[in-house]
């Protein structure tokens, strides 16, 4: 395996572990950033794991790119390890055409029906490649092959938060109100951000999801008792 | 006894904001933090407060502000005019790049900010406000920070920490800080790879001009496309503040402080941490254009830019009072051998 460093200017660079989104380079980029997080080397400021590679951060007064860069060759020799496994989250989701205003039409798309669409997107257990573009905001795969569907060509100006959406290999909720061209399919009434809770973000990277479908009275009970600060997200957490 | 800064008018869009909120980026959460660290920090050294704390970032319009204190020292650094009023006197005008002493009951009108993005103000011992996940950054996009994670709101009142307030003299900044000029230095890639040679060429040579989709997230850049060897696109991963990605259209977007974390574009190259306070005072408008240096070489002028502020710093000095002879310079230059007669409103010297 060829592992690449390219430069992200005088405070930061990545180090790649390949050019594809699958698990077995994801967990190379988790092992490196477990290692760096457990003895970090001087200047070090934080590391940043996406699909395929590992972004260290770190202060150009200090140290140095030399330096910091030396540092992960020697945690990258030190030997693999099996990361810890993530935690098993069950989230609940809605499959309503109202809540997921995409279900229909995608379901057309993809020759199913809706019923399909939902079952086939609970029937996995997912893994949480990475968070990013926003706050909270879970990249997860591999959604069955069966609903591979593109990005929609109009993103959304404002999709609700909580929304359920599919892209790609991809699924994810959307913590925040915000625009987004997932395919909406459902909502999920827990918030994936809460700045009330002691940790405000629900899922990390290596976390893996199960979805399961609740009916519209569950939905609203759960979003009723989220909102009065009345759930508590660890009853999430898959014995 | 509580102490606060009362907002009296809001202005258009003032933040609190510190050096940013590193350590959490992993969770998807963005840096923010102050787009012109330089004169955040300067402000700060002003007041005696550490150079990160927690200040007003100023974008265009800045607040009116009401001391309810026995008094507070204020600082302001960057293109802001400053007013103050007191005892129902006529506004004064007050000089930025200076700290100065407010009472109780005074307002203070910070203006319209011209001639760069933003201005900064800082408060000697800064807000007593909690940090969120270390710190007090706000980022308005997801209301995360202080405040619920918004700008300032007409009848906010802005605690202050007058327990951990420097005393001392009113001192002030000999120049305004130089930012330097000249293309904005970068460091190619990650993905310089993605673009073809024809489009690095254009990339170092082009003048572009800051876009009118410009805010802490990012700068649009109008100017010749840059063409890319295949897709645009790259699985999502990394992104710094200075990060220039790339999308299909081929023009160029400037990413600041509220980035996000993580993004699908090539990016093909990265503002230089000396050159990210330049980048932040950049408005729709104004024009760019970019230089490549090695990293290593970024890093020296960064130790280099780091030395440069430091001097700075130690060269604030006490406020000469108006039309006085300044007597610290004088001595420091050891220029003078006899006695001198200060002449209140004199404005030579009268020896030499």
């Amino acid at each position: 395996m060829s592992i690449r460093f390219t430069s992200a200017g005088d405070t930061a660079f990545n180090v790649e572990f390949g050019e594809t989104i699958d698990r077995a380079t994801n967990a190379l980029v988790m092992d490196l950033h477990a290692r760096l997080k457990a003895a970090p080397p001087p200047g070090l400021v934080e590391t940043v794991p996406t699909f395929r590679s590992l972004l260290v951060v770190y202060d150009p007064v200090s140290t140095g790119r030399r330096e910091i860069q030396a540092a992960v060759e020697a945690a990258l020799a030190g030997g693999g390890t099996t990361p810890a496994e993530g935690r098993l989250w069950r989230l609940p989701v809605c499959y309503d055409p109202d809540l997921g205003p995409d279900l229909t039409e995608l379901a057309d798309q993809l020759g199913l029906t809706a019923e399909q669409v939902a079952a086939l997107h609970g029937s996995v257990e997912y893994f949480v490649y990475m968070l990013g573009f926003m706050p909270g905001f879970g990249y997860m795969g591999d959604l069955p092959a069966e609903l591979d569907r593109p990005r929609r060509t109009e993103p959304r100006v404002r999709v609700p938060a909580g929304s359920v959406a599919v892209a790609g290999r991809l699924t994810t909720v959307y913590p925040w109100e915000s625009p987004g061209g997932w395919h909406l399919i459902g909502r999920c009434p827990v918030p994936l951000y809460d700045g009330g809770r002691p940790d405000p973000v629900l899922l990390a990277a290596g976390d893996r999801v199960r979805f399961e479908a609740v009916d519209r009275a569950a939905f609203d009970g759960i979003a009723e008792a989220a909102s009065a600060g009345r759930f508590d997200p660890a009853s999430l957490r898959a014995a | 006894m509580t102490a606060f800064l009362t907002v009296v008018r809001p202005g258009l869009f003032a933040t609190v904001q510190d050096l940013g909120r590193f350590g959490f980026q992993e969770l998807g959460m963005p840096v923010a933090g102050a787009l012109d660290p330089i004169a955040l920090r300067l402000a700060n050294a002003l007041v005696g407060n550490p150079q990160g704390t927690a200040g007003l970032e100023i974008a265009l319009l800045g607040p009116a502000l009401r001391v309810d204190a026995p008094s507070i020292r204020i600082a302001a650094v960057g293109p802001m005019a400053l007013t103050l009023e007191r005892d129902g006197a006529a506004p004064q005008p007050l000089e930025p790049h200076r700290s100065h002493t407010l009472l109780a009951g005074d307002v203070l009108r910070l203006g319209a900010v011209d001639g760069a993005s933003v201005a900064c103000l800082a408060v000697a011992g800064g807000f007593a406000l909690a940090p969120v996940m270390g710190s007090l950054s706000t980022y308005v996009r997801a209301g995360i920070g202080p405040l619920g994670g918004r700008p300032l709101a007409e009848g906010d009142r802005l605690p202050l920490a007058l327990d951990a307030a420097p005393d001392g003299p009113d001192v002030e900044l000999p120049q305004p800080p130089d930012y330097g000029a000249g293309p904005l230095r970068v460091v190619l890639g990650p993905q310089e790879d993605r673009f073809t040679e024809a489009a690095l060429e254009t990339f170092l040579s082009a003048t572009y001009r800051v876009g009118k989709q410009a805010d802490r997230m990012g700068l649009r850049l109008e100017g010749p496309a840059l063409e890319h060897r295949g897709s645009a696109d790259i699985p999502s991963d990394g992104l710094v503040t200075g990060s220039i990605q790339v999308p299909g259209n081929g023009q160029p977007i400037l990413l600041l402080n509220d980035h996000q974390t993580a993004g699908g574009y090539a990016k093909i190259a990265t503002v230089i941490s000396a050159d990210l306070a330049r980048a932040g005072r950049l408005r729709p408008g104004d024009s760019l254009s970019f230089q490549a240096v090695a990293v290593e070489d970024a890093e020296a002028i960064r130790r280099r830019q780091e030395q440069a502020i430091a001097g700075w710093i130690r060269a604030i000095r006490p406020v000469r009072p108006a039309g006085g002879v300044d007597l610290e310079a004088l001595y420091g230059e050891n220029l003078i051998s006899g006695t001198v007669d200060i002449v209140n409103g004199g404005s030579d010297l009268p020896l030499l």
